[in-house]
């Protein structure tokens, strides 16, 4: 492998390139866990959240707020329509500098 | 701060930062609302700009607005896992004023536009989101923020909230969208010398390059990759409908990471520093998604009414368009003092008689139709591809034999009528 791409393969890595002002409290919310837990074998939203704010761990899915770009995928991608989506509290959440 | 604006326009991007601009130029009491920290803090575009719809706000915009590069070379490539079938255009006409089109970074354009508008007389407020539309009876009057005391009020309230637009969807314009109506899209921008990408794009200085990337930069998905050439950055990316990446289990990420090491980017990226990772969400489902736009009280403009050319890559210029449009018909409807959607449905008319409405129709069935019949991006695409390498190759064979043997690659009888049925078919969705 040549240089390039050799920093920021990774999703950890990427999400390290970005500035947020997280808010103490999350702007999403699983509204039923046990539809996560007992309704959903593929746990989608682990997989296509372009962040990976969203990591199933044994029985519950935990929601990494803080790293969320505020896309909405999660909310239209959810099979069961079990996230509610809030935009974080004025002035914080992702602060993109660029693009 | 006034206790009533003439108008509140939610959301500085393109749509609602050219409203505002407008509404102030002619004298009207605006408020610019925005919930980033600063206008483009939340905005993600591949790049894109486009100088006509631009300048119809701002005359000469381009002399002093944060741009990248003019765009004088525009490529296509169809892409296989180890090759490629590239074409475009590529003329000085558009080096040169007035230009065609101009890569940005939206963070720094967009700041660039609401300080115009600022100057204008637009009042800006950040760091604020609007919770709701506050209404009365079936009249929006104005709009429920996030501070305290936060209720602010207006003739007309214009929601250019991006493509989400929970607003919309709050007032009941819009249901909530499908998967297969929104495209993600992941980015990176790119630390590169400048030097270097003149060199490695074919480039004199103040002079840009786009290319758009089908077929295998998607693995076959519906959607398309970019790589354009900013000052001293790239900007690559790759979207595909949101269901595409759902069928197909695949991380987002994962596929922006297969585009960077693709055999055909790889070099034209190498010793590039990432600078900035991002993910948007883009509205596809075009024409049949389209919200209702206008209400009493209130119009939407830009994403938030889904406003975006797929296959052109427009957004931007659409969402500018909208916008200004949407400010003229406040005016109007100041001036007869009249804010009811009878007199606002002047938007309506005007934007889908112009370029912004026809375009969509004329694509009003494309993403639908590439979505629903996959072959074109799997199989189509590939194999214009190998069909190239075939005729290119020279191995002794004549060409009539090279000939033959590209149409017995295609199939069987009836594996060509499907093909012919399918070209057919694509060409009634973009006619």
């Amino acid at each position: 492998m040549t240089s390039a791409g050799n920093k920021g393969q990774s999703i950890e890595e990427k999400q390290y390139l970005l500035r947020f002002n997280a808010d103490t409290k999350s702007h999403l919310t699983v509204m039923d866990a046990d539809v996560c837990l007992t309704s959903c074998p593929d746990k989608i939203c682990t997989i296509f959240c372009p962040a990976e704010v969203y990591k199933w761990e044994d029985i519950r899915m935990h929601v990494g707020y803080e790293g969320c770009h505020e896309c909405g995928s999660c909310r239209i991608g959810c099979p069961h329509q079990n996230i509610k989506w809030e935009y974080p509290k004025g002035g914080h959440g992702i602060v993109f500098r660029l693009g | 701060m006034p206790d009533k604006f003439d108008c509140i326009v939610v959301g500085a991007g393109p749509a609602g930062i050219a409203c505002a601009y407008e509404l102030a130029k002619a004298g009207a009491n605006v408020m610019l609302m925005e919930r980033g920290e600063y206008p483009g803090s939340k905005n993600v575009m591949g790049g894109v700009l486009y100088r006509k719809m631009m300048e119809d706000i701002i005359p000469d915009f381009y002399k002093e607005a944060p741009l990248e590069r003019p765009i004088v070379e525009q490529r296509f490539m169809m892409m296989d896992k180890e090759s490629a079938l590239t074409f475009g255009y590529k003329g000085l006409e558009w080096a040169q004023e007035p230009y065609n089109n101009f890569t940005v970074l939206r963070a720094k354009f967009d700041q660039w536009f609401a300080q115009k508008a600022v100057e204008q007389g637009a009042l800006l407020v950040c760091e604020t989101v609007a919770l709701e539309c506050i209404t009365e009876g079936e009249r929006v009057v104005g709009v429920r923020t996030d501070r305290p005391d936060g209720d602010v009020y207006a003739d007309v309230v214009v929601l250019c909230d991006g493509v989400n637009s929970l607003l919309a969807k709050s007032l009941g314009f819009h249901r909530e969208f499908k998967p297969d109506e929104v495209a993600l899209a992941t980015m990176e921008i790119l630390k590169l010398d400048k030097a270097v990408i003149e060199d490695r794009f074919n480039l004199e200085e103040n002079q840009g390059c786009t290319i758009e990337l089908f077929g295998d930069a998607t693995k076959g998905i519906l959607g398309t990759g970019f790589l354009y050439t900013n000052k001293d950055t790239l900007s690559l990316g790759v979207g595909t409908l949101l269901s595409g990446l759902i069928k197909h289990k695949l991380k987002p990420y994962e596929l922006l990471e297969y585009v960077k090491t693709h055999p055909m980017i790889r070099k034209l990226i190498q010793g590039a520093e990432p600078q900035e990772y991002l993910a948007h969400l883009i509205p596809e489902g075009g024409y049949h998604s389209m919200p209702r736009i206008v209400g009493n009280g209130v119009l939407v403009a830009g994403d938030a009414a889904q406003l975006v050319n797929a296959i052109h890559r427009e957004g931007s210029n659409m969402a500018m368009t909208s916008g200004r449009i949407a400010a003229e018909t406040v005016l109007l409807a100041k001036a007869a003092g009249d804010f009811s959607e009878r007199t606002l449905g002047h938007y309506r008319e005007k934007l889908m008689a112009g370029f912004v409405g026809q375009d969509l129709k004329k694509y009003k069935d494309s993403t639908h139709h590439f979505d629903k019949f996959p072959q074109y991006f799997e199989q189509y695409i590939p194999m214009m591809s190998r069909a190239a390498s075939q005729m290119f190759t020279v191995d002794g064979k004549s060409k009539w034999e090279k000939q033959k043997q590209i149409w017995r690659d295609l199939g069987t009888a009836k594996q060509k009528l499907k093909i012919a049925r399918d070209l057919y078919r694509a060409w009634k969705v973009i006619k």
